[in-house]
């Protein structure tokens, strides 16, 4: 197969159909579909319990869908597991983080894929060296990848999270307010970080609440509200007030 | 608000570099209450080299023991009924032998333990009950099982190459007793420390959820912990009937606490995530060592439950003050 024939086809990497999810009765996703291609930005915007995060957790196999499809590059596949959305490329920076909190930061940064050696010896060598050379690509300034995820500020914890998800992801990475706790300079650190991932042509699936932010890197917006897909959007065509207009169900005078 | 989660990270920040307390006091502990003993029983033969080779003969089931609930507590669940299952594997490797002869008698202990670890891996993983209960039910019910099958008799081991490997036998002229405690000491710390699977009971007793989403089985590794736990107090129990040459209801009632305590102090988090199997060595050595000189100062066995109590006390206070920062 060659990659660069199928992004130049417009194959999307991501492309899910017509996703419904219950909890019990409550009906969290509705008539949901989306395509996301390979090196495209898609913000997925909405109001507090529109239904986000729970879409998030659809793709990455932690809560199966009740009916619709997802398909990767076109494949229809049943993620039915975290491990299996990894195994197909795939990464999520979670609005927890999802980090370890006692561990150091190269344990976590290699949590559930720790490299082996001999007789099946963690490798911490290689461990510890991956992970200052990608804390140094990125530039999230961390005490040293020995220092405990605990012991870190916000905005570092955020870093360790994003650069996990950018070492293993290779077709697209799902990020869920990635921003949210976070001051100006780390910001547009993790902003940078994303719009760096265009050039690596993976796919980018992010949930901010900041429009500016959303206008900044995506091109494509996804507003749901109530768990009800309103619209799709091409950042370049809308303006604030559509989008606000979308998510609230309120018309602009 | 959206920011809770991540914003209750932001506490953490500034609080790098700090020294970490609880990783240590075992060490000291143990340093201060061996002085203390070999300055107050100088003339008590505290220090003389039969009594200090005592306490490391005595404390080999404990740290036995506390090594599996090493296990367990870094995977955030604990097993209390490690206090029962000594005596059930030790009656039943007895038992076993006086027809079957030795390795079917050791079978049969290990396999009890493990057995009772798997009955309470099963309740814990997979029913989805908490530990501490299902552990607690456990305790006092094979308590009762290894009263009510032998009608509060001792049942001999008379097998002497068993009471000579398991209790009384040397190799190189180092009591097998210490060499059981040596190769579980030193096979614990490499699985916990060096190994995937360590890594990965560290990681579901931290975030459990963290660690389901990086693909770790959660209910496999507490069901493994478990399991561990249980093989390991069953050689405790096998450690007890070679070095008595008998089993009985009695055996290891009282380790029970004498274990959390040591594991606790050793510097393994009450609520998983973090912990030492060395220090829980140290630990156990250190309670020992508590038992021992308490026992040569003329304490009365209440007095020492008292100390003890006490000291177990101020052991979960410095361990609970340590994870709540
Ligand atoms: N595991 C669950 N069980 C039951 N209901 C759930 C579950 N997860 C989410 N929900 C419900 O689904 C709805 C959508 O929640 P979700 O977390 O996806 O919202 P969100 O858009 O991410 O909101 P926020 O911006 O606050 O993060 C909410 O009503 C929530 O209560
Ligand atoms: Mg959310």
């Amino acid at each position: 197969m060659n990659a660069t024939a199928e992004a130049m086809t417009g194959r999307p990497v991501l492309a899910l159909k017509d996703i419904r999810k219950t909890f019990g009765g409550v009906v969290a996703i509705e008539n949901f579909s989306l395509e996301v291609h390979p090196g495209e930005i898609v913000a997925l915007v909405g109001d507090n319990g529109a239904g986000k995060s729970t879409l998030i957790k659809i793709i990455s196999g932690v809560h199966p869908p009740t009916s619709g499809s997802i398909a990767i590059e076109g494949e229809p596949v049943a993620m039915s597991s975290a491990t299996m959305a990894r195994a197909h490329g795939i990464e999520v920076v979670y609005q927890d983080l999802a980090l370890a909190d006692q561990q150091t930061v190269y344990m976590n940064m290699f949590l559930g894929r720790e490299p082996t050696k001999a007789f099946g010896l963690l490798d911490r060598r290689r461990m510890i060296d991956e992970t200052e050379k990608l804390v140094k690509e990125l530039d999230v300034r961390i005490p040293s990848a020995h220092a405990t995820i605990r012991d870190l500020s916000g905005g570092q914890r955020q870093g360790v999270a994003i650069a996990r998800a950018t070492h293993w992801a290779s077709k697209l990475i799902l990020l869920d307010e990635p921003t949210a706790a976070l001051g100006v300079a780390e910001t547009a650190k993790v902003e940078e970080i994303v719009a760096a991932l265009k050039t690596r042509n993976i796919g980018v699936l992010i949930i901010s609440h900041s429009l500016d932010q959303v206008f900044k890197l995506s091109d494509r917006i996804c507003v749901l509200r109530r768990g009800k897909q309103i619209g799709v959007r091409e950042t370049k065509k809308t303006d604030k007030n559509e989008i606000i207009a979308m998510i609230t169900g309120l018309q602009q005078s | 608000m959206s920011s809770t989660n991540q914003g209750a990270a932001v506490r953490a920040a500034g609080l790098a570099g700090r020294v970490n307390l609880q990783q240590y006091v075992v060490y000291f502990g143990f340093l201060a209450i061996f002085l203390f003993f070999a300055i107050m029983l100088k003339d008590s033969g505290f220090l003389t080299v039969r009594n200090l080779s005592n306490i490391v003969l005595q404390t080999a089931p404990a740290t036995i023991m506390a090594i599996g609930l090493v296990f367990v507590m870094s995977a955030g669940e604990i097993d209390l009924s490690i206090g029962s299952t000594v005596a059930v594997a030790a009656l039943a490797a007895a038992v076993t032998m006086q027809s079957y002869g030795m390795v079917p008698g050791i079978a049969a202990g290990l396999g009890c333990g493990l057995l009772i670890g798997l009955v309470n891996g099963v309740l814990v993983a997979y029913v989805r009950l908490p530990s501490f209960l299902v552990t607690l039910a456990t305790l006092g019910l094979f308590a009762g099982v290894s009263r009510s099958l032998t009608d509060l008799r001792s049942i001999p081991v008379t097998n002497e190459t068993f009471t000579g490997f398991f209790g009384s036998g040397a190799l190189f002229g180092i009591p097998s007793l210490i060499w059981w405690t040596a190769i579980a000491v030193a096979i614990g710390h490499i699985l916990y420390r060096e190994t995937r699977f360590g890594a990965h009971v560290l990681a579901v007793g931290d975030n459990a959820r963290a660690a389901s989403v990086s693909g770790i089985s959660v209910p496999k590794m507490r069901l493994a912990v478990l399991m561990i736990s249980g093989a390991l107090a069953g050689l405790a129990g096998l450690l007890y009937a070679g070095r008595l040459q008998a089993a009985k209801y009695t055996l290891g009632e009282t380790d029970l606490m004498t274990v959390i305590a040591a594991v606790i102090v050793g510097g393994t988090l009450l609520n998983g995530g973090k912990g030492s199997i060395i220090g829980a060595l140290v630990g156990s050595l250190m309670m020992g060592m508590l038992n021992n000189g308490l026992i040569l100062m003329g304490l009365s066995v209440s007095d020492q439950m008292i100390v003890r109590g006490l000291i177990i006390l101020a052991a979960v206070a410095v361990s609970l003050r340590e994870k709540s920062r």
